[in-house]
Formats: C-alpha cells, sequence, structure tokens
C-alpha cells in the first residue's frame, strides 16, 4: 500500500515534470544573430517589461534573436555571473546595465576580450562604458536628471523634500536624489528613504516620514515601484494634490495621478530606446561590418522601421558625438495621452 | 564513506553480510541504492544529459562556460555542506543567507572605512559571525526551541543589523573598493583572491590546448579559489563524518538526542559547534564573494539559506536529522548551478528557473523516500 502510494506520487512528479517541459512556451525561431540584454533587476520589477518588448520588437525589425537575462533576486554577484556566461555562449553582442562598476567590471572586460561588441545601457555614466571598453551607452545620466526635476521644482517655490528611494542597493539610485536636492538647496541624506521595494514597507515608511517631518514640502519617487505606494500614503493621510510631487518613470497609476494633478511630472528616460536603439545598434554594426559609431548613428536614423516606432510611439531619442541619451524626458499633462496610450507597454 | 544506516543500526548488531557469498551479491545493488546521494547522484547524470543534449555546443561545455557555473555551484556548495552537517546533526539554520550579507560587510567597512588591513578584517569577521553562529546554537539549546524559530529570528535580526551597521558606518548599502586592497594582501593573496594555476594555464595556452583572447593571454586564467574551497570543506566535512567519532556523533545527535546523551554524547558541543561551523561557512562565502567582486552589498546572500538546504534535501539529508550525506549535498549544489546557469544557455526562459527548481526537489525528495522504503522493507 505505501509502496503503491509512493510509486503514484513518483509518476505524478514526473508527469508533471514533463507536462512542464510541454507547456513551457517555446521561443521564436533562432535566426543567425543572437544579442543578450542583461539587467539588474529582480523578478518582480514591472519597470523592465517596455524594455523586454522594445528587444523583441527590435529583433523582429532587423531579424535577430534577443535573449532576456536578469537575476531573479536583484543580487548583482548573481548578474556578474550571467555576464561571465554571455561571453562562455559567444553571443554575437552583449547589452548590459552598468548596475555596479567595480562588479561588473572584470566580468564586461571577459566579454570585450573575446571581441564581443557591448552596449552599456540604463544605469552607469557615460564615462564608465568607454572604459569597459563598450561601443557606446544609451542611458539618462541620472544626476542630470535630478537636477533638471529639482529646477522645476525650485521654479514652484520648493524647498525641502523626501526622496523615496526603493533601490538603495544600487548606488546611482542616490545621484538622483542628489541632483534635486542640490538643485532646490535641501540636504539629500536627510531627504532620503531607503525603503526597499515592498509596497506596504514603502507605505508605511514614507507616512512615518511625513508625521516626523510635517514641513515637507515635495516628495520626488524614483520609479513605480516607489511612487504608486507613496501616492497612496498621501491619500490616506489627506495630503494628495497639497504636495508637490514628481516621480521618475511612468505606469498605468503614474499617468491617472499626471491627468488628475496630483502628480506634476513624471521624468521619463523613454525605456523603449534602451531595448531598442542598442539592439539596432549591434545589428547594423553586424551587417556593416563595422564598429564606427557616427556611421551606425547615420544608419540608424536612417533606419524606415526605427523611424516608425519612434513615431508611433512618440519618442524622441538625443544623439551626442558617441553616446545616445534615452532621455531626460517629461511628461505633463501636455503630451499625456500619447504616453497614456502605451504606458507599461512601451513607455 | 559508509554514511548511511549507521545510526538506523546503531542499536541493533550488525548483519555480518561477510558471511554468506549470495547476500553480498544482493547488497551490492541495494547498497548503491540504498545510499542517501543516490538520487542526487542520478539528477546530476540526468541534468548533464539534458543539457548535454539542449546546450551541447553553446559553449556551456567550453572551459570559460565550465568555470562559470562551477563557481555557482561552488559558492552553494560551501554553505549546503554546512546546511547538510546541521540537518544531519537534527537542527536547522535559517540565518545563513543573513550572515553572508552581515559578514561580508564586516570585512568590507573596516577595510574600506576605517582604515584596517585586510587580512584583519577577515579575522574579525570569522571571529564575529562564528560568535553569532555560537549564540544561535547556544539559544537553540538553552530555550528548547525548535532551531528552525530561532534562526528565523535570526534571519531578519542579522539582516537588519547589515542594513542599519551600514548606514551608520558608510552611509551606503554597497561598499565597494575592497577587491584592490584584498589582492594586495598577504592572507588575500594568499587564501581568498584570484585563480590559482595561473602559471599552468598560460602554458596550456601558449601550446594552443586552451582557448585565449587577442594578445595570447588564456580566456580563463585559472581556477577561481571558491572551486578549491569548495572541495577542502567538502573533503573535510565527509572525512569527518566517515571516519571520526565526531561524526558518529553528530549522528547520534540528529537520530535521538536523548539516546544519544544517555550513552555520554556531549549532546550541546556537537550541536553548538555545528552551529559555529555553519556560521563559519557563511563567513567563507561572503569573503570570497568580496574578494571576487570587490564589494559587499547589505542585500547579499538573499535566499541562499533555502538553496543551501534545497541542496542538502536533494543529497537525501532528512529535515528530521540523523541521515543525509555531504557527497550528496555537493551534487545537489552542483545539480543547482548547473541548472541556474544551464537554462540560460538553453532557448526557455530564465523566469522558468524556479518552477524547475521546486518541481526537481519535490521529485528528489519523493525519489529518495521511495527508495529508502524498499530498501527498508526488503531487509
Amino acid at each position: 500500500m505505501m509502496q503503491r502510494l509512493g510509486r503514484k506520487g513518483l509518476l505524478a512528479a514526473f508527469s508533471a515534470m514533463a507536462l512542464l517541459a510541454a507547456a513551457t512556451p517555446s521561443p521564436s525561431v533562432a535566426a543567425n544573430e543572437r544579442f543578450v540584454l542583461i539587467s539588474h533587476a529582480p523578478d518582480s520589477d514591472s519597470w523592465w517589461n517596455t524594455i523586454k518588448n522594445a528587444i523583441k520588437q527590435a529583433g523582429e525589425d532587423f531579424d535577430v534573436s534577443v535573449d532576456y537575462r536578469n537575476p531573479s533576486n536583484g543580487d548583482l554577484a548573481d548578474m556578474a555571473r550571467l555576464v561571465e556566461q554571455a561571453a562562455a555562449r559567444n553571443y554575437n553582442g552583449v547589452v548590459v546595465s552598468i548596475a555596479d562598476f567595480s562588479v561588473l567590471k572584470k566580468p564586461i572586460e571577459m566579454v570585450v576580450a573575446k571581441n564581443i561588441p557591448v552596449i552599456t545601457i540604463n544605469s552607469g555614466t557615460q564615462q564608465q562604458s568607454e572604459q569597459l571598453g563598450a561601443l557606446m551607452h544609451v542611458g539618462q545620466p541620472e544626476y542630470d536628471a535630478g537636477y533638471g526635476a529639482g529646477q522645476k521644482a525650485k521654479a514652484a517655490g520648493i524647498k525641502s523634500f523626501l526622496c523615496v528611494n526603493h533601490y538603495a542597493t544600487n548606488p546611482s539610485s542616490f545621484e538622483r536624489c542628489r541632483g534635486f536636492a542640490e538643485a532646490i538647496g535641501a540636504d539629500y541624506k536627510k531627504s532620503t528613504l531607503d525603503t526597499g521595494i515592498d509596497p506596504n514597507a514603502v507605505e508605511s515608511k514614507v507616512s512615518a516620514y511625513l508625521r516626523n517631518n510635517p514641513g515637507t514640502q515635495a516628495v520626488l519617487a524614483l520609479g513605480p515601484d516607489s511612487a504608486v505606494p507613496s501616492l497612496r500614503a498621501l491619500q490616506k493621510m489627506g495630503l494628495k494634490s497639497k504636495i508637490w510631487f514628481a516621480t521618475f518613470d511612468l505606469s498605468e497609476e503614474i499617468a491617472n495621478g499626471i491627468k488628475d494633478g496630483s502628480v506634476q511630472f513624471a521624468i521619463d528616460q523613454q525605456p523603449y530606446l534602451q531595448g531598442y536603439i542598442p539592439v539596432a545598434i549591434l545589428a547594423l554594426s553586424r551587417q556593416l561590418k563595422t564598429n564606427d559609431v557616427a556611421v551606425l548613428q547615420d544608419k540608424l536614423k536612417g533606419n524606415a522601421k526605427f523611424q516608425a516606432r519612434l513615431a508611433e510611439y512618440g519618442l524622441a531619442p538625443i544623439y551626442g558625438p558617441r553616446h545616445i541619451s534615452s532621455g531626460p524626458g517629461y511628461i505633463t499633462r501636455d503630451n499625456l495621452d500619447k504616453v497614456l496610450k502605451y504606458a507599461g507597454q512601451y513607455r | 564513506m559508509n554514511t548511511s544506516d549507521m545510526v538506523a543500526q546503531s542499536s541493533l548488531p550488525g548483519p555480518h553480510a561477510d558471511s554468506d557469498e549470495r547476500m553480498r551479491r544482493e547488497n551490492l545493488v541495494s547498497r548503491l541504492l540504498g545510499r542517501p546521494e543516490f538520487a542526487s547522484l542520478a539528477g546530476v547524470i540526468l541534468v548533464f544529459l539534458v543539457f548535454g543534449l539542449t546546450a551541447g555546443d553553446s559553449g556551456m561545455f567550453n572551459l570559460d562556460g565550465v568555470v562559470n557555473w562551477m563557481q555557482v555551484a561552488a559558492y552553494l556548495g560551501i554553505i549546503a555542506v554546512a546546511a547538510c552537517l546541521l540537518m544531519i546533526g537534527g537542527e536547522f539554520d535559517l540565518s545563513i543567507g543573513s550572515m553572508i550579507g552581515l559578514a561580508g560587510m564586516m570585512v568590507a567597512i573596516p577595510t574600506v572605512y576605517f582604515g584596517w588591513p585586510f587580512w584583519l578584517a577577515v579575522l574579525f569577521a570569522f571571529a564575529a559571525s562564528m560568535g553569532l553562529g555560537w549564540l544561535n546554537g547556544y539559544l537553540v539549546m538553552k530555550t528548547r526551541l525548535p532551531s528552525f524559530i530561532v534562526t528565523l529570528a535570526f534571519l531578519f535580526i542579522l539582516r537588519g543589523l547589515t542594513l542599519a551597521l551600514s548606514i551608520l558606518f558608510a552611509n551606503r548599502t554597497i561598499v565597494s573598493g575592497v577587491g584592490e586592497r584584498a589582492a594586495h594582501d598577504w592572507l588575500g593573496q594568499l587564501l581568498f583572491s584570484g585563480n590559482v594555476g595561473a602559471g599552468l594555464f598560460s602554458w596550456l595556452a601558449r601550446h594552443g590546448w586552451i582557448a585565449t583572447v587577442a594578445d595570447g593571454t588564456p580566456l580563463v586564467t585559472g581556477i577561481p579559489k571558491v572551486i578549491l574551497w569548495w572541495a577542502v570543506v567538502a573533503l573535510a566535512a565527509s572525512f569527518v563524518l566517515a571516519r571520526t567519532r565526531l561524526g558518529n556523533w553528530i549522528f547520534a545527535v540528529g537520530g535521538d538526542a536523548v539516546a544519544a546523551k544517555n550513552m555520554g554524547v556531549p549532546v550541546r558541543k556537537v550541536k553548538i559547534g555545528l552551529f559555529v561551523f555553519t556560521a563559519f561557512c557563511a563567513c567563507l562565502f561572503a569573503v570570497l564573494q568580496v574578494g571576487d567582486f570587490g564589494s559587499a552589498a547589505a542585500d547579499r546572500g538573499l535566499q541562499k539559506e533555502f538553496e543551501a538546504i534545497i541542496a542538502a534535501v536533494i543529497g537525501g539529508a532528512l529535515l528530521t536529522g540523523g541521515y543525509g550525506s555531504v557527497i550528496g549535498a555537493c551534487f545537489g549544489a552542483l545539480i543547482f548551478g548547473v541548472v541556474q546557469i544551464g537554462i540560460t544557455y538553453t532557448n526557455l526562459s530564465s523566469d522558468w528557473f524556479r518552477v524547475f527548481l521546486g518541481v526537481m526537489l519535490l521529485v528528489a525528495v519523493l525519489f529518495n523516500n521511495f527508495v529508502r522504503r524498499r530498501i527498508t522493507e526488503a531487509k
């Protein structure tokens, strides 16, 4: 009797495994060019969905296949292993965010040493990108974005603020708070709150801070993961629309906040471009067998499919001599409709 | 290396299998099946077969690919060995992951902010971690609470301490700049940072037997020290378990603590010692990681305690104690590393990794139970 139960259980488990293997969606037909994008985001980070969609569309437009990889828990040590893995797998090109320069330096250099072209995105600076030997960096300079938002706040008469930081494990997150603080002349260390990404924790920490510092005039959230719970905290305290509120990035809830006036603006780094442009540049570089950034940028600007995507989603990259900035752009009531249509998908 | 059925049989007179030839032939098969690590060995073979077929030509089995997933397995293997010994001893430690985070900070902050030499910071981290491990064990023995509860509390206490202290002393949650200091420190150079066998690898590269980069240096410059540490820890633990009195004691306290105590086994000392050893392994993990990446972060080691326990369980350890195998736990860690990294070589989305892991855990445990029941019924 016991034995039979054991056998049944085994059978059930094995068939579950077989079913799983069968149910796992099979990937699209592999093209001859294989690229990979490695992010630092944990599985639970919704913001990267736009980039996942972007690399899929860039893959369709340029007929290449692109894998997305990330460390499940957001542990950068795991991310470093993924970068090494990409080198070992001999991808035709690697796109990677510089979440932490010192952790990723060695692995990225391993990729470069194998003559695999690298494009860095999102976090990190253009100088770091050049130091690592990458073709270019596609991102939004963090300090500048914070400073730009801070200048808009200063024009509105803001002198004190709270910076809600949900990803303090990434050192570059503090640059956003610092930029904003220096623009309005506040002490950024006293104004920054490390909340983690659990929405309930964010909400309760924000309410606690605002109760302890009732004179706070403004709240700056660093992304949907901190903005949405912060807004809920403000609403419960009856401060919604009374406190000047701005956030990085966009989600559907933030868009609704812009509509009803409780959010001044969202700083948009146009993540779609951070996914699409690197894949496009890498594909063109393989096609034309050149690493000349000027040539590649020209080709990209002249690419009809790329221009069609830009027009469709209302995106505008900022081309530099070597690097391409995906932001900052500000989403306000005026341009909200177009953005809203694609919020969380392509914007 | 016969680590199984020692305790189960300890109260019975041992059957003299050698006296009858027919018995021995039967025993060879059932002895193999009866080993606690059998399921995990089968698992390793299965996993290698699967990835050999699906990712054989993807670079996964090139030298740099192998070193890559071996490192994942080695880091996990070090703490899996500790978790396995502790589980054989009938206890449980959920604070391993938090201990990794804290130990990393105890190395990084003194080195970067207090100007300590790296070797002193490492010794301090080991001493403090093992002290906390002792406290863990002492509280478990003193309060008679299940170790699950006590170490669950420590999971939060240590993680919180890591965050609070790193903000207090360094004002940041990620402390970089340790790598250089570790590489130039005598102890760091000797034991924790960099690779072993650079001469051999460049010699192999000169003869064209391993891949090189453009300037002729080998792609893989040596064997990462973490892999050697894993081997050392695993072999030492296996030896202790199989060949020493302490090993028998570990099985005894896990099998039946009261009976062991009555037989004169120092139960408290053995169990507290196991907690100290677990903390030692967590600290070793952290020091190696800091040497590897040059930084410590407050969220390092998240969920590693569960990975270590999964590896030990796949390796045949029982949650109830008194049964298990260090080699099995190492196989468990190897499966873990190969699957985690291997999945990224196939075209499967890595989103499915955890699902596979959970299913594999269930299958391994069911398989272990099934085999064990067969064996015990047959006897």
